[in-house]
C-alpha cells in the first residue's frame, strides 16, 4: 500500500474497530493454523463483525489468499477454496488475466491485459455450484482468470467480486508482485494504485 | 498413578535395580552419576541424566574432535556469539547481527516424514529465536534411498510436506538447499533444516538463569508424552538392528506451526519490551535440558516445581515431564515484577505463559513434585560434565582399494552423440534434475526479501531496504568425495558452499555444519568423522571463516551398513548491495561466457561417474584455498562493479551441467568452444571454478578483475539463440533440455 501512495494501518483481529480504514485487505497467511478450513475460523474473529457491516455501507475489501477464504467463509463472497488439484501445495509465478477491470481494485488494468503474480496456496482451488458459476460469468463477477490452471480451479477462476463491486478475493498474491528485486515484477502494484485512486477521487 | 520416586526414597532404598541400560547409559555412566549424587538417582534424575548424557545433547563421542573449530578457528571480529551457544551470531554491519544454524532431524524423518521434518523446522527455527532474533528463512538439505524405490516415494513426500507445511505455515521463506539420492540413504534419510535470524546487535539473548528470585517461565505449549525419549533413545541407538527392544521404538513428536508463529511474535514482543533476562528454546531433551542449561550457564542454582508444568496428558510423571519433546515450548527467565507485563503480552498472542519455579543461589538445580523433592543435583554435572570418549578410530581396509579403482579406466564417451547422450543421462538424472517437484511446494517469497531462491546457487535476503545489504546462504555436501577421502571432501563441501555464496556476489563470512555419519563404535566411522571434522576445521582457518556452531548425527546406518560419510556445510556471506546480485541464469544476448579457474581430468566421485557407470572410487578433486579465494574476490568485484549478468558455480557435472542449468533459467542458449579436451571440459569436477556471462561491453574490465586476483579466465562461448551448442561437437534445443531436466521428478513423484 506504502508503494501505491497509501497510508497501511495495521487491525487487530480480536478488536472490533476498523480505525476509520478506508479500505481494508485481509492479507494471506494462516490464520488459526488453517487445520480446520482455510479461514473457517478465522471468520468468527471480532474484526470480521466491523468488516462485515462496512461492507454493506460499501467500504472496499480485498482479501488475498487466506483473505479471500475468509471472505468466503464469511459469505461476503460467492464460492469456496478447496484443496489443489495436485493436493499439494503449489508456489509458482502464474500468468493471470484481469476479466473485469470495473471494480476499486482492478481500474488501474485494463480488461483482457495479462500479468504474472505469484501464487502460492494449498488450499486455491474454486469451487461453486453451476449455477453460482454461472451467474458469476453473466454478471461480470470473475475479476480475474488464471491463463494455466495450476490448481484445479472452476472455468479457471482466479478471483471474483460480490454482486455490488466492492469486495474482491484472489488466490494469487499481488503484493509479492510489485519488485524486480523481490518478486517477479510490478504487475501486482496495480491493485494498491487501483485503490488509492479510487479513494483520492483521481 | 503410583508415588513419586523421591531423593528421601532413593536415599533409603540404594540397592533398587533401574532401568538405567534401557535408557541408554552404560554401567560405567550409571555409576558415575551414583558417584556424582553420592547414592542412587531418582527416576527423574536418572531421566534427565540419561538424555542430556545421550550422544544427541552430550556430543559425548565428537566432543573431543569438535574442539578444533574453536582450537583453529582463524581470527574474526565479525563473531558475537559462537559455539556452544544455540545458534552462532554474526555481525553483518550497520548493527545488524545475523544467527543462522543447521541442525539434522534424519530418524525421525525416516519413521514418521511428514511430522519429523516439520518439528525439524521447528526446532532449529526456535534454537534461532531463543538468541534473541527473528527467523527469516530456511533452507533443507535432503538425502534420499533411489528415488524410484517405493519407499523413497514415501519417506521423500511426507519429508517435502512437512518442510512445507511448517515453514509455509510460520510466514518463513525457504530459500535453498539440496537435494541428492544415493543407495546409502534409503534406510537413513538425511534431513538437515537450516534457519537463519536478523537482529541488531543489542538484542542477543543468553540462555542463562541469572539472578536469585528471577522467575523461570515456561512459554507454549502444554507439555505431553509426545517424544519421550527420543534425545536419549531415538538418537543414540541404532533401531530395528538390535533385536527390536521395545523401549527404543521412538515417538515423533507432532507440530503445531500456528502456535510456533504465536510463540515467535510473543517472545520478539516480550524482547522489544525487555520483559525477558534469560531464554532458551526447549528442543531434544526437552524440560530436562532446559532447566540444567539455563541453570549451568547462570548463578547455578534453580528451584523447579514439575507439578506446575501444565500437562495435556494428566498422567505423566516427572521422568516424562522431564523427557518430553512436546514442541513449541520456551522458558524464559523473568524478573520478579515484570512478570504481570510478561502475562499480559502472552495473553495477547495466545501463548500460555506459567511460572514453574525460580532462580536460586544454592548452586543446586532442585525439583519438587507435590512438595516432594524428585530432583537434586548439581546442574553442570549433567549440563557440562557429561561423558567424554575417545572412541577408536581406524581407517578402514577397504579404504585404498577404493582409492586405486581409478575412474580413468572408465570407458569415455567418443565423439558427438556420446558427449551430448551424457549431458542429457546426467541433467535427467535425479539428483541434477531440476528439483521444481520440491520447490514449487514452499513459499520462497513470504516476507518480501527474498532476492534469490532455488535454483539459483545460493539463497540471498535483503536486511536493510535502503542501502541493500543482505545476507547469501548455501548449503552444500557430497558424500561420494567424502567416501573416497572425508578430510578433503569435508573441505569440498565447504569450498563448493563458500563458492555458491560467492557467486551471488556476496562475501563469505561464517560457518555452520551438520555432520551426518554412522555408528561412532564403528573405527572406520570415527575414523571418517575424526577426518572431516578436521579437514573443515583446516579448511576454516585457512578460507578465514569461522565455524559458528552446529549438530552432529550420528547412527545413520542399518545394521552394519553406515551411510557415506556426509558433512554437509552451510556458509554465510553478506551482500554489500542485494540489487547487484548474479543470478546464475544467462539473460543478455551476445554476452561472453567467461570460465573462471582451472580444469584438470577430475572425476574421482562425480556425477558422471556415478550416473553413467554407477562407479564410485579414485579420489576426489583436488581441494585449492587459494583459488577459492582468488576467485570469490573476482565475483564479489564483478558484482560491486556491474560487469557480470550471471555467474554459476561448477559442481556435480562440471560445466556441461552448469551450461544447461544457465541457459534453461534465462531462457537463452549458447554457443561455446572448448579449449581442450571435450570430455574433461564438459565433466569433470574441479574445483575452484564458475563460469560468468560479462556484460557486453564490459569484457576489458572484467578481465581486469580477473588479471587483479590472478584467476585463470577463458573466453569460452557467447549467450544466445535457442540451443545450446558445442562447437564440432553437438547441439540440444532448450527444449529438449527443459524436457529431460524438468520432466525427470515429476515422472517418479507424479
Amino acid at each position: 500500500m506504502r508503494r501505491a501512495g497509501g497510508e497501511p494501518v495495521a487491525l487487530w483481529h480480536a478488536e472490533r474497530d476498523l480505525r476509520g480504514a478506508d479500505a481494508v485487505i485481509l492479507p494471506g497467511g494462516f490464520s488459526y493454523g488453517d487445520y480446520l478450513r482455510c479461514g473457517a475460523i478465522a471468520r468468527f474473529s471480532p474484526v470480521m463483525n466491523e468488516l462485515a457491516a462496512a461492507v454493506k455501507a460499501g467500504l472496499p475489501v480485498l482479501g488475498i489468499c487466506n483473505g479471500f477464504q475468509i471472505l468466503c467463509e464469511a459469505h461476503l463472497l460467492p464460492g469456496a477454496l478447496t484443496r489443489n488439484a495436485a493436493l499439494h501445495f503449489v508456489s509458482r509465478d502464474v500468468r493471470l488475466r484481469i476479466e473485469n477491470d470495473g471494480t476499486p481494485w482492478t481500474r488501474a488494468y485494463a480488461a483482457g491485459q495479462e500479468i504474472t503474480v505469484p501464487l502460492k496456496s494449498g488450499e486455491g482451488a474454486y469451487v461453486a455450484d453451476a449455477g453460482t458459476l454461472e451467474a458469476l460469468e453473466s454478471a461480470g463477477q470473475v475479476v480475474i482468470r488464471y491463463l494455466d490452471n495450476p490448481n484445479g480451479s472452476a472455468l479457471g477462476i482466479a478471483g471474483v467480486r460480490n454482486e455490488a463491486g466492492n469486495v474482491v478475493g484472489l488466490m494469487p498474491h499481488p503484493e509479492y508482485a510489485t519488485s524486480e528485486l523481490t518478486g517477479p515484477g510490478t504487475d501486482g502494484l496495480g491493485f494498491f494504485s487501483s485503490i488509492v485512486s479510487v479513494l483520492v477521487g483521481a | 498413578m503410583t508415588a513419586a520416586d523421591t531423593v528421601t526414597r532413593a536415599g533409603a532404598t540404594p540397592d533398587q535395580p533401574q532401568p538405567y541400560v534401557e535408557l541408554g547409559l552404560t554401567g560405567p555412566e550409571y555409576q558415575r552419576i551414583r558417584q556424582v549424587l553420592g547414592r542412587r538417582p531418582t527416576d527423574a534424575e536418572l531421566a534427565l541424566y540419561s538424555v542430556m548424557w545421550s550422544e544427541h545433547c552430550s556430543y559425548k563421542s565428537s566432543k573431543v574432535h569438535l574442539r578444533q573449530f574453536a582450537e583453529k578457528a582463524p581470527p574474526s571480529d565479525a563473531l558475537l556469539a559462537g559455539i556452544g551457544a544455540n545458534a552462532g551470531v554474526v555481525d553483518i554491519g550497520a548493527g545488524y547481527a545475523v544467527t543462522f544454524k543447521i541442525e539434522s532431524h534424519n530418524h525421525p524423518s525416516y519413521v514418521e516424514p511428514h511430522q519429523g521434518a516439520a518439528t525439524g523446522v521447528g526446532g532449529i527455527v526456535r534454537d534461532i529465536l531463543a538468541m534473541g532474533a527473528r527467523p527469516v528463512a530456511v533452507m533443507d538439505s535432503l538425502r534420499f534411498g533411489p528415488a524410484g524405490a517405493g519407499d523413497t516415494q514415501r519417506v521423500l513426500s511426507g519429508v517435502v510436506s512437512g518442510i512445507s507445511f511448517y515453514g509455509n505455515c510460520l510466514g518463513l521463506p525457504n530459500i535453498g538447499g539440496e537435494l541428492a539420492f544415493d543407495a546409502c540413504y534409503a534406510g537413513n534419510p538425511l534431513v538437515n533444516a537450516l534457519c537463519v535470524g536478523v537482529m541488531r546487535h543489542g538484542d542477543l539473548k543468553l540462555a542463562a538463569a541469572d539472578g536469585p528470585g528471577n522467575k523461570v517461565i515456561l512459554l507454549g505449549s502444554r507439555t505431553g508424552p509426545d517424544g519421550i525419549g527420543g534425545a536419549s533413545v531415538l538418537a543414540s541407538a541404532t533401531f530395528g538392528g538390535d533385536g527390536g527392544h521395545s523401549a527404543k521404538r521412538p515417538s515423533v513428536q507432532v507440530g503445531d506451526p500456528f502456535l510456533e508463529k504465536l510463540l515467535i511474535e510473543c517472545c520478539l514482543e516480550l524482547y522489544h519490551d525487555g520483559l525477558v533476562a534469560g531464554i532458551q528454546d526447549l528442543g531434544a531433551a526437552g524440560v530436562a535440558c532446559a532447566t540444567t542449561e539455563l541453570a549451568a550457564a547462570g548463578t547455578g542454582g534453580m528451584r523447579v516445581r514439575l507439578d506446575a508444568v501444565p500437562l495435556r496428558d494428566p498422567s505423566l510423571g516427572p521422568p516424562e515431564i522431564l523427557m518430553s519433546e512436546s514442541q513449541e515450548r520456551m522458558m524464559a527467565v523473568v524478573e520478579p515484577d515484570k512478570v504481570p507485563a510478561l502475562s499480559a503480552v502472552c495473553a495477547k498472542w495466545g501463548v500460555q505463559a506459567t511460572v514453574i519455579g525460580e532462580v536460586t543461589g544454592t548452586g543446586r538445580l532442585e525439583m519438587t513434585w507435590h512438595g516432594e523433592t524428585v530432583v537434586d543435583i548439581p546442574p553442570g554435572s549433567a549440563a557440562d560434565e557429561g561423558p567424554v570418549y575417545s572412541r577408536p578410530l581406524a581407517r578402514p581396509g577397504w579404504q585404498d582399494r577404493l582409492a586405486a579403482d581409478d575412474p580413468a579406466a572408465l570407458p569415455r564417451p567418443s565423439g558427438a552423440s556420446g558427449l551430448r547422450a551424457a549431458l542429457l543421462a546426467l541433467l535427467g538424472s535425479p539428483g541434477l534434475a531440476d528439483k521444481t517437484w520440491v520447490t514449487e511446494q514452499y513459499d520462497r517469497y513470504v516476507r518480501g526479501d527474498t532476492v534469490l531462491a532455488m535454483p539459483e546457487d545460493g539463497g540471498l535476503l535483503r536486511v536493510d531496504e535502503e542501502t541493500g545489504l543482505g545476507v547469501a546462504l548455501a548449503t552444500d555436501g557430497n558424500g561420494r568425495y567424502a567416501l573416497l577421502d572425508p578430510y578433503a571432501g569435508a573441505q569440498l563441501a565447504l569450498c563448493e558452499a563458500y563458492r555458491n555464496v560467492a557467486v551471488t556476489g556476496a562475501r563469505p563470512l561464517a560457518v555452520t555444519n551438520c555432520m551426518n555419519f554412522g555408528s561412532p563404535e564403528d573405527p572406520a566411522v570415527m575414523w571418517q568423522f575424526a577426518e572431516a571434522v578436521r579437514g573443515l576445521a583446516d579448511g576454516c582457518a585457512v578460507l578465514g571463516v569461522p565455524v559458528t556452531g552446529g549438530n552432529v548425527s550420528f547412527y545413520n546406518q542399518t545394521g552394519e551398513d553406515a551411510i557415506q560419510p556426509t558433512p554437509v556445510i552451510g556458509v554465510l556471506g553478506v551482500h554489500a548491495d542485494v540489487r547487484r546480485r548474479l543470478s546464475i541464469g544467462f539473460t543478455d544476448d551476445g554476452a561472453r561466457i567467461v570460465l573462471l579457474g582451472r580444469t584438470g581430468p577430475e572425476f574421482g566421485g562425480s556425477a558422471w561417474a556415478h550416473v553413467v557407470h554407477a562407479h564410485i572410487g579414485g579420489q576426489p578433486p583436488r581441494v585449492d584455498f587459494d583459488a577459492e579465494r582468488a576467485l570469490a574476490g573476482v565475483l564479489a568485484d564483478a558484482a560491486a562493479a556491474g560487469v557480470a549478468g550471471a555467474a554459476h558455480d561448477l559442481s556435480d557435472g562440471g560445466l556441461a551441467v552448469a551450461l544447461a542449468e544457465s541457459c534453461l533459467r534465462g531462457g537463452r542458449g549458447c554457443r561455446v568452444r572448448l579449449p581442450g579436451d571435450a570430455f574433461t571440459f564438459l565433466f569433470s569436477e574441479s574445483a575452484a571454478r564458475a563460469i560468468v556471462a560479462v556484460r557486453p561491453g564490459a569484457e576489458a574490465e572484467f578481465a581486469g578483475i580477473c588479471a587483479a586476483h590472478a584467476v585463470p579466465a577463458e573466453t569460452i562461448g557467447t549467450v544466445g539463440g535457442h540451443l545450446l551448442e558445442v562447437e564440432d561437437s553437438f547441439t540440444i534445443t532448450l527444449a529438449e533440455l527443459a524436457g529431460v531436466h524438468g520432466g525427470a521428478l515429476p515422472a517418479i513423484f507424479g
